[in-house]
């Protein structure tokens, strides 16, 4: 079966910077790839690249058999490809059922699901556990759960692409054990593409895992063959090559 | 919007329509007259509080746009021999086409450069306006017979310059404002604007095209103010430059401050407010500090501190956050 997503020589330059850098990459319908590297490796302009925020410099990208190398994010997102932000950006002045209202309301309008938008709103919200919260102020909850709200409207997109950016920054460690069990369950739904830095949460969740660094691949592989690679050491840890 | 919501809101609405009907049974002349001059600019204040309260995107260009409104009618009634009902919907047309002109344009920039560039188109107009005094009357503006303001429909016969239909007229159009304002306050429309004021690039990654929401927004508003215009003009019989200038500009964002940006009667309570805070302090000054020559302006300078100080978000937006998180 061909690949859910592919780019090509995908590149974006920043002045003399080149921050992505001639990236091959594909990921297969159904998979969860993390992708890791270490700090300004180009994780999240990778990303960014690929849901539409940025535009690319060079390259293309193919989401489904389709060119969205030009098309505007929006339009990206109707496709299936949702995006969580790295930094909670929640609607903190809105409730917290408005923030999952947008996005299920954004499906009803492409006629991409055909339910009721308050039923399917707090469907998405009992996903993550938050029904009970439904009214309050998303900018009251507590952190845990804003990045829980953040992931609720990402799924409440019924995304066929699931891109989290560093899900789990500055959750606790009880928090980050329920987050790996909603991936798990996402992951039956949709194909996820997980940016983290936070390796057993990785370890437990990827199928592949891609190296970044310096805007480039640097290996590409299962979780064993990641961690046995002596490059990848050389990158994270200073080890000689 | 939670559920519970719903309930209230629309008695809440619908009973102050009813008041604001019966007053015109119960007002004495001169409050009445006003009231009906305020009926109007309360609904030039809700299209500019759809604008700047629910999108939150401040123009200081809505003069335009209450202008292509007042000289949609006026200048197709005194040349075309149009009726009011045709010179109404003159005026809302006017308003509709240069909203969407504006916006198209203006809707490129945001922030400060938003302002600046609806100031700017509003400026051009105002003075193509006073360019043309040969048909426009410039500042001296027109005056539209009154002949002109009667509807005659088959037999009824609806005479817009009689003050108790003129109150009613007012009133009907500003209900009409006010369903409006409230569907689209709760309609998913609405609930996108709000999230566009709250953060425009997280919407956008919810799917939304922002630019295309916030135009239909400003053709909403600006057709809003336009329909304001025309009433103003048929309903008052003038038509001038003034209302063109920056100040009408101004004004609604006044009202809109004070009343609450994003609540659908602040629109109306910041008109009222406004109007009688000007009227009776230009009165006191005269009566009490006739030798100090002060002016009006100066005491809707300081009550405006006053509510920038203690009520940022307006009368009824205060109310919302403290008693009524349900108001619309």
């Amino acid at each position: 079966m061909s690949p859910l997503l592919t780019t090509r020589g995908l590149s974006k330059q920043y002045g003399g910077l080149r921050a992505v850098d001639g990236v091959d990459f594909s990921v297969q319908r159904g998979e969860v790839r993390a992708v890791i590297g270490p700090n300004g490796a180009g994780k999240t302009t990778f990303v960014s690249l690929i849901c539409g925020r940025i535009l690319p410099s060079a390259g293309t990208i193919q989401f489904d058999g389709r060119d969205i190398t030009t098309l505007p994010a929006h339009r990206r997102v109707r496709l299936g490809i949702a995006y969580t932000f790295q930094i909670t950006s929640v609607f903190a002045n809105l409730s917290v059922f408005d923030n999952v209202a947008l996005p299920v309301q954004r499906t009803l309008s492409d006629g991409r699901s055909r339910a009721h938008l308050h039923e399917a709103a707090m469907e998405a919200l009992s996903h993550v556990g938050l029904t009970d919260r439904a009214d309050m102020r998303a900018g009251a909850l507590s952190y845990g759960h804003q990045r829980l709200l953040e992931v609720a409207m990402g799924l409440a997109l019924k995304p066929r692409l699931l891109i989290l950016d560093e899900p789990t920054q500055g959750l606790s460690d009880g928090e980050i054990e329920n987050f790996i069990g909603l991936v798990k369950d996402i992951s039956r739904s949709a194909t996820v593409l997980l940016i983290e830095h936070n390796m057993p949460v990785v370890m437990a969740l990827a199928d592949r895992i891609t190296v970044l660094e310096g805007g480039r691949i640097l290996a590409e592989g299962t979780p064993e063959e990641i961690r046995s690679d002596s490059r990848v050491q050389h990158a994270y840890l200073g080890t000689p090559a | 919007m939670a559920k519970a919501d719903g309930v209230l809101a629309w008695p809440l609405h619908l009973a102050v329509l009813a008041v604001l009907l019966a007053l015109n049974f119960v007002l004495p002349d001169y409050h009445h007259g006003i009231m009906a001059r305020i009926l109007v600019l309360a609904v030039f204040a809700s299209g500019y509080n759809l604008l700047f309260g629910y999108a939150g995107l401040l123009s200081l260009g809505h003069a335009l746009f209450f202008a292509a409104g007042l000289y949609g009618a006026g200048l197709s009634m005194t040349y075309l021999g149009a009726g009011p009902i045709g010179g109404f919907a003159s005026g809302l047309i006017a308003g509709a086409i240069i909203s969407l002109m504006v916006g198209l344009l203006a809707l490129r920039t945001s922030g400060v450069a938003f302002m600046i560039v609806t100031m700017m188109f509003a400026q051009a107009a105002y003075l193509t306006i006073l360019y043309f005094n040969a048909w426009t009357g410039g500042d001296q503006g027109l005056v539209l017979q009154q002949a002109a303001r009667v509807i005659e429909l088959g037999g009824i016969r609806i005479d817009l310059t009689d003050p108790e239909t003129r109150y009613l007229t007012a009133w009907g159009l500003f209900a009409v404002t006010v369903v409006l304002m409230l569907v689209i306050a709760r309609s998913r429309f609405g609930r996108v604007l709000v999230a566009i004021r709250e953060n425009e690039e997280r919407t956008r990654m919810l799917g939304f095209d922002a630019f295309a929401n916030k135009l239909a927004a400003t053709v909403i508003s600006g057709t809003m103010a336009a329909a304001a215009g025309a009433a103003y003009a048929i309903l008052f019989g003038y038509v001038g430059s003034t209302f063109a200038s920056v100040q009408y500009s101004i004004l609604p964002l006044l009202w809109v401050l004070l009343g609450g940006g994003a609540t659908v009667l602040g629109a109306l309570l910041g008109t009222v407010l406004m109007y009688y805070l000007v009227d009776g302090s230009s009165d006191v000054l005269q009566a009490w500090l006739p030798a100090w020559k002060l002016s009006h302006l100066g005491v809707v300078g300081v009550a405006l501190i006053l509510l920038v100080l203690f009520f940022p978000k307006g009368i009824l937006g205060t109310v919302r956050e403290r008693w009524a998180r349900a108001l619309p």
